[in-house]
């Protein structure tokens, strides 16, 4: 097995699972809570890298953080690097790719949270962010833990977009789903069977972790 | 030394890894393998590879063209060859068909890398074009995104026959039995290679190349059917 892409996947879905947490969750909210029409536009964008082959989104991430893009102009002369082909970059694309995931588990919960326990804690003298961490946070902790979970597992899959972005370097942009792919055309089956078996092993275990947290909490809280 | 190399590289390449390893302990030196096209785009939006082997020599020189190349980092390395490939196992007679091999009535598919952008591919077109099959045997054929998935498609008996790079045909575990197609029925797959202009260890890597085209080298590269170029 390939550990040092398994060290990275580790990292990079780490890595893209805390910024999706602290990124996404005032957004995540907004669209739980808001009663604004246009929400559904901003819905329908999060919601894209789902549909979209990550190819297409890997291209658009590659045209727009390139050398010869603004975004990429500008980091390089703040940092003198380049974000395609490096650890950085495939953070920038794994984020996009996998922010459906962190979101759309914490709007639903966010949008579950009953307003008057909202409204109780304002009378009380709680402000918004007093009220965001003490009441919906507790409130909408499934929601949470699933979409930790979720985008950690589906970065940890990710192919498509890390090839377009990626570039296959050992250590910096191979990753577990790239090394696969590589064994194979190296014909080399054995190391690509052992690291498929961790990765299923792995995406199983997350996702019956995440069921089982689901379940005992509907099984405590009796629905609407 | 991060080197860029295209896939028919894939097992000759990890050889000459081991004697640069043995010769320059210090240096830490790994390859990505790719087609030659691939590697091309990405080398244009400076993919931080210290050496790109390519294997057609007018990719390097377009880089070297866009100004991405280091001063008189582009170089010739050797001459390619195609072949028929069969597995063990198959019952095509691929040594005394030669190409008829591919028209047999038990192919069902036949594996080519993509001609867009594999050189290797580009030549099993021109070949078959010139033996004047391409038309016939279009409909069956399916491409490889690079010469080493090309020659996997085959190993793996998703296809039954295949053309690949006699590199990898000679590789030590991959089995199988070949036709080498006549040089002269294809345009030469020159391949060359380039060191760019923001490798991070320029004396490395042009300790690589020297190693490569040295005594060492071209009698490895000789073994895995490599041709010296002109």
């Amino acid at each position: 097995m390939d550990r040092q892409a398994v060290a990275l996947s580790l990292r990079l879905s780490l890595a893209t699972m805390i910024v999706l947490l602290v990124v996404t969750t005032p957004l995540a909210y907004w669209l739980g809570r808001s009663r604004r029409r246009w929400k559904v536009l901003v819905e329908a964008v999060v919601a894209l890298p789902l549909v979209l082959p990550p190819t297409v989104l890997g291209f658009y991430v590659l045209l727009a953080i390139g050398p010869r893009s603004p975004i990429g102009r500008f980091y390089r002369s703040i940092t003198g690097e380049l974000l395609p082909f490096s650890f950085r970059g495939l953070l920038v694309a794994s984020v996009l790719y996998s922010l459906p995931f962190a979101v759309q588990p914490m709007m639903v919960a966010f949008a579950q949270v009953d307003a008057r326990a909202i409204e109780a804690s304002w009378m009380l003298g709680e402000g918004r962010l007093g009220t965001f961490f003490r009441t919906v946070m507790p409130m909408s902790l499934t929601g949470i833990v699933t979409a930790a979970v979720l985008s950690f597992a589906h970065t940890l899959g990710e192919f498509g977009v890390v090839l377009m972005v990626g570039g296959n370097i050992p250590g910096e942009t191979r990753t577990v789903s790239i090394s696969i792919y590589d064994h194979v055309q190296a014909l080399e089956y054995d190391a690509a069977g052992e690291t498929a078996l961790f990765l299923l092993a792995v995406s199983f275990t997350v996702l019956a972790v995440t069921y089982s947290v689901q379940r005992r909490v509907w099984a405590a809280w009796p629905g609407p | 030394m991060r080197i860029a190399a295209a896939a028919d590289l894939r097992f000759a390449l990890e050889e000459l890894l081991d004697l640069y390893r043995r010769d320059h302990p210090g240096v830490e030196a790994s390859a990505t393998y790719g087609s030659s096209g691939t590697l091309f785009s990405q080398l244009q939006n400076e993919a931080p590879f210290d050496l790109y082997l390519s294997a057609d020599l007018s990719y390097p020189r377009a880089l070297r063209e866009q100004g991405l190349v280091a001063p008189d980092g582009v170089f010739p390395y050797a001459v390619g060859r195609i072949v028929v490939w069969v597995r063990d196992d198959s019952p095509i007679d691929v040594e005394r068909l030669g190409i008829e091999a591919l028209l047999d009535p038990s192919v069902r598919k036949i594996a080519i890398a993509n001609p867009e952008h594999a050189p290797y591919g580009r030549a099993a077109v021109a070949a078959l074009e010139d033996f004047g099959l391409y038309e016939r045997v279009r409909d069956r054929s399916v491409l490889g995104e690079n010469i080493a998935q090309t020659a996997q498609f085959v190993q793996s008996g998703s296809a039954d026959v295949g053309i690949i790079a006699l590199s990898l045909a000679l590789a030590p575990d991959a089995g199988g039995r070949y036709w080498e197609i006549p040089a002269e029925r294809h345009p030469p797959i020159e391949q060359g290679g380039a060191i760019m202009r923001w490798a991070a260890d320029p004396d490395a890597a042009r300790a690589f190349v020297d190693l490569m085209l040295g005594t060492e080298g071209v009698e490895l590269l000789s073994r895995y059917g490599f041709e010296q170029p002109r």
